[in-house]
């Protein structure tokens, strides 16, 4: 490489000629924290310029009509769907292919998740995608369906879940949960909050509930006792928050961006 | 969409170079001259100290 | 004085649980709570036991193998546990009867128990024990810090265990290997830490003048790994009573941060550390140094900054802007370049002493795991690359992928380094039986091949039936009918996972028997 690899041994120690790097390199090769820094240097920038953009540029998330906070009985089941696992075999996350748009219906777009914490786009599709699932079946489907999926799709490999219509499930928690939410930034309001056990009892028992309330604070939200059991059980809000799956978007005040 | 549009551009032409010269930079620190002998000592530091550690003469 | 601060730690903490215990909202959180009330129970006893215990004293002329050695009995544990799940949850795909209709053995959360149990519990472990190991021998000089290094062995296997309980009781924040709650995040912190002061205060106080390239490979694993553990887990809890929370970050930025994560995971938790590994055992396996240490320069750095950027390949066609999926793509093709560098240096080494692959069957495991280093990250830029991207993702090409790597590279590397490891650590002659290395070895590398090509053969087939439309453009299969399809390639990967655990269990056999086996020769000085 140069010839003071050849140089004898016993010539002076310091050579000529040095660049301020060569001077400085030890530091870095022989200085622990100094090469804690740098490393952490070269690892924070490729993180720093893909996400911080995303928080600031307005054509992150589209502008459309229609997207509202989850009602407390769609919370619930959201996070039994979250408990269960179901993101693991389940996408929510329509993609642009034509294919998909004619299987699962309208890519999906990403103020269709923006009230999501976390998202449930998921990475993987065992079982089909579910982004837009609500209204395709009906109650009594999801009911025979999750008590064993094989009476209805022979070929499925996807597991029964009998307990979720044998499981009471109470709205003690709901409030605090909204209100986790609503730290995190979706817009739950103080009335929200304060209706949210009488809107989780009337969503799944219409008949003896505040329906017009609810649907006031939750435009499009499904009330129906959709196990047909008597109390709220853990099936009625899974099913309460499938049926609501990508229903909220009103498609006629969404136009795509040419350069996003 | 003025911002990422300035954002896009500035990727595109300064941001890229930056790299590629830090990358410059990068092979010439590991290939520049003089640094064999350091770096042939430093490949074989995985053969010495193997059972204890060194002795530096205060007491451990 | 310490002794005191222990004793009232561990009473504290024990009353402190036991509150909680009473309170908890949820199963998971009652069940977390009452077992730290019986750890803080034990570890009240135990500080006022060994209470007023001298310290040995000049600890500094020797190596603290300790942990190391509780590390790799961990590592080899959590191994058959995780390849035990993995191939329970393989059968469970194809005879779904196996879910049992219990919530407790379903796929869903079961899936999370396998991926934690293989990535953070067996890779995890097998990191902080080489990584322990490897940072004294090459600065010299002993571990910093005491004792803290059992502090981040126990309080890192309390993670895996908080974890683990955790999903099979339903706690979960849905974030593909980042699902434990928020305290089990907070305490996985804090051990962290720890285990980047001691790592960083060895690297200080070292008797060789350079920091050889593994440390830096692991040094920039703990950080970054810190990094975005930290980011990514952000979350409000909903009470401090409750196992739940809710992420902070929303939708589609939740979406790009949890990507950066998870494939940061794949890269600072099962590469970078796996290539310090590489850079320490196969050189001394193979008895010569590094094929070039120049080029270990130019692929720490290269990795490092390329693997950050990787992350939006995994949101290709989705609602993330278009100008952060091709960043992503791009910087992933990129990365080919210096993954292929630093596998090539790693098996160059080799340069000169091929002859040995036929003799020494650890060090044929390790050029394997090479080999299977460079398939993946060939495979990997490919399939980031978004017209392929289009037909692989969703399916269980990426499954097939990801196994290619981490059954290939990161289980026979960690598997080959315990062979390594402990006929010295426990200092015996040698190993109990290098024939039962082979059988490992050929179990495991038949096991990756049924589990690569089937899953390989099933991804494309999903992908090439879910777009498959007839004349007039109509779909022509049902989603049942690619389930259909997939059952025969999901009963071979299966009995991949069988190859492959047999191996796991041999290997824990040859293990177990060769710390069974007779010590070289009466010690005249205590182990530690």
């Amino acid at each position: 490489m140069s010839d003071k690899e050849h140089a004898p041994a016993n010539e002076p120690k310091q050579p000529p000629r040095q660049s301020w790097l060569s001077r400085n390199h030890r530091y870095i090769e022989t200085n622990a924290f100094l090469l804690l820094v740098f490393a952490f240097v070269a690892v924070s920038i490729g993180g720093a310029v893909q996400i911080v953009p995303l928080f600031y540029l307005d054509n992150t998330i589209e502008k459309v009509e229609g997207m509202r906070p989850y009602s407390p009985l769609e919370l619930t089941g959201r996070d039994i769907y979250v408990r269960e696992g179901c993101y693991t075999c389940h996408s929510q996350m329509i993609r642009t292919m034509l294919d998909e748009q004619e299987r699962y219906g309208h890519y999906s777009l990403a103020a269709e998740s923006m009230y999501d914490h976390p998202f449930q786009w998921g990475s993987k599709r065992t079982g089909p995608d579910l982004a837009r699932v609500g209204g395709r079946y009906s109650d009594a489907w999801h009911v025979a369906h999750f008590h064993n999926p094989r009476d209805l799709v022979p070929e499925s490999v996807m597991p029964a879940y009998p307990w979720l219509a044998q499981t009471q499930v109470d709205s003690d928690q709901v409030q605090a949960t909204m209100r986790a939410n609503g730290r995190a930034g979706v817009p739950y309001t103080d009335e929200m909050i304060d209706a949210a056990k009488a809107d989780f009892r009337a969503q799944a028992d219409p008949d003896n509930g505040d329906v017009e309330g609810l649907l006031e604070r939750y435009p499009k939200a499904v009330a129906r006792n959709f196990d047909t059991q008597p109390g709220v059980t853990e099936l009625d809000a899974v099913i309460a928050y499938l049926q609501m799956l990508g229903t909220l978007v009103d498609f006629s005040t969404y136009t795509p961006e040419a350069s996003r | 969409m003025e911002t990422y549009t300035f954002l896009r551009t500035l990727a595109d032409s300064w941001g890229m170079l930056a790299m590629l010269v830090i990358f410059a930079g990068v092979v010439f620190w590991a290939f520049r001259p003089g640094s064999r002998k350091a770096q042939d000592d430093a490949a074989n530091q995985i053969f010495r100290n193997e059972d204890k550690p060194k002795d530096d003469g205060n007491g451990h | 004085m310490l002794d005191g601060v222990k004793i009232a730690a561990f009473g504290l903490g024990a009353l402190m649980f036991a509150i909680a215990t009473n309170w908890g909202h949820d199963q998971a959180y009652r069940v977390h709570a009452l077992l730290l009330t019986a750890l803080c129970a034990a570890g009240f006893v135990w500080s006022i036991r060994t209470a007023g215990a001298r310290q040995p004293v000049n600890v500094e002329s020797s190596y603290m193998d300790g942990p190391i050695r509780y590390g790799v009995v961990a590592t080899a544990f959590w191994a058959i546990v995780g390849f035990l799940m993995g191939t329970l949850i393989a059968f469970q795909l194809a005879y779904p009867d196996l879910n049992l209709g219990l919530p407790w053995t379903s796929f869903g959360r079961l899936r999370p128990l396998h991926t934690s149990a293989v990535i953070f519990a067996f890779g995890g472990n097998g990191l902080i024990a080489t990584s322990f190991y490897v940072v004294q021998r090459t600065c010299a000089t002993r571990l910093w810090g005491g004792n803290a290094a059992w502090f981040v062995f126990w309080g890192y296997n309390l993670f895996i265990v908080l974890a683990a309980t955790g999903y099979v009781l339903g706690s979960t924040q849905s974030l593909e290997y980042a699902e434990p709650e928020w305290y089990a995040d907070l305490w996985l912190t804090i051990v962290w830490v720890v285990y980047l002061a001691i790592y960083l205060g060895t690297l200080v106080k070292r008797k060789e003048p350079h920091i050889y390239v593994a440390n830096w490979f692991y040094l920039s694993f703990i950080i970054t790994v810190a990094l975005l553990h930290v980011v990514n887990n952000l979350a409000v809890p909903v009470s401090i009573w409750s196992s739940a929370s809710v992420a902070l970050w929303p939708g589609v930025q939740g979406a790009m941060i949890q990507w950066w994560y998870g494939h940061n995971a794949v890269a600072f938790f099962l590469t970078v550390p796996f290539l310090a590994m590489m850079y320490y055992f196969v050189p001394k396996q193979a008895n010569r140094p590094v094929y070039s240490y120049r080029l270990s320069i130019i692929h720490f750095w290269s990795l490092i900054f390329l693997y950050i950027w990787a992350g939006p390949h995994h949101l290709h066609y989705t609602a993330l802007p278009d100008w952060a999926q091709i960043l992503g793509m791009v910087m992933s093709i990129i990365l080919w370049m210096p993954s292929w560098g630093g596998a090539i240096n790693g098996l160059m080494t080799l340069q000169g002493a091929w002859d040995k692959l036929r003799t020494d069957p650890i060090l044929r495991m390790m050029v394997v795991a090479l080999a299977f280093y460079t398939m993946a990250t060939f495979e990997g830029p490919m399939m980031s690359i978004r017209a392929v991207n289009s037909l692989s993702h969703y399916t269980d090409w990426t499954i097939g992928h990801v196994h290619s790597g981490v059954l290939g590279f990161n289980g026979l590397l960690t598997s080959a380094a315990l062979y390594y490891l402990v006929p010295r650590l426990w200092k015996r002659e040698r190993l109990y039986s290098l024939s039962l290395v082979s059988w490992h070895f050929w179990l495991a590398t038949i096991g990756i091949v049924l589990y690569a090509s089937s899953m390989w053969i099933a991804g494309i087939t999903q992908g090439l039936m879910w777009r498959e439309v007839d004349s007039l453009g109509f779909l022509v299969n049902s989603f049942a009918d690619t389930v259909a399809a997939m059952h025969p390639m999901y009963v071979i990967r299966a009995l991949g996972g069988v190859l492959y655990l047999t191996g796991g269990l041999i290997m824990a056999w040859n293990l177990w028997k060769t710390v069974m086996s007779e010590p070289l020769r009466a010690e005249t000085v205590p182990a530690e």
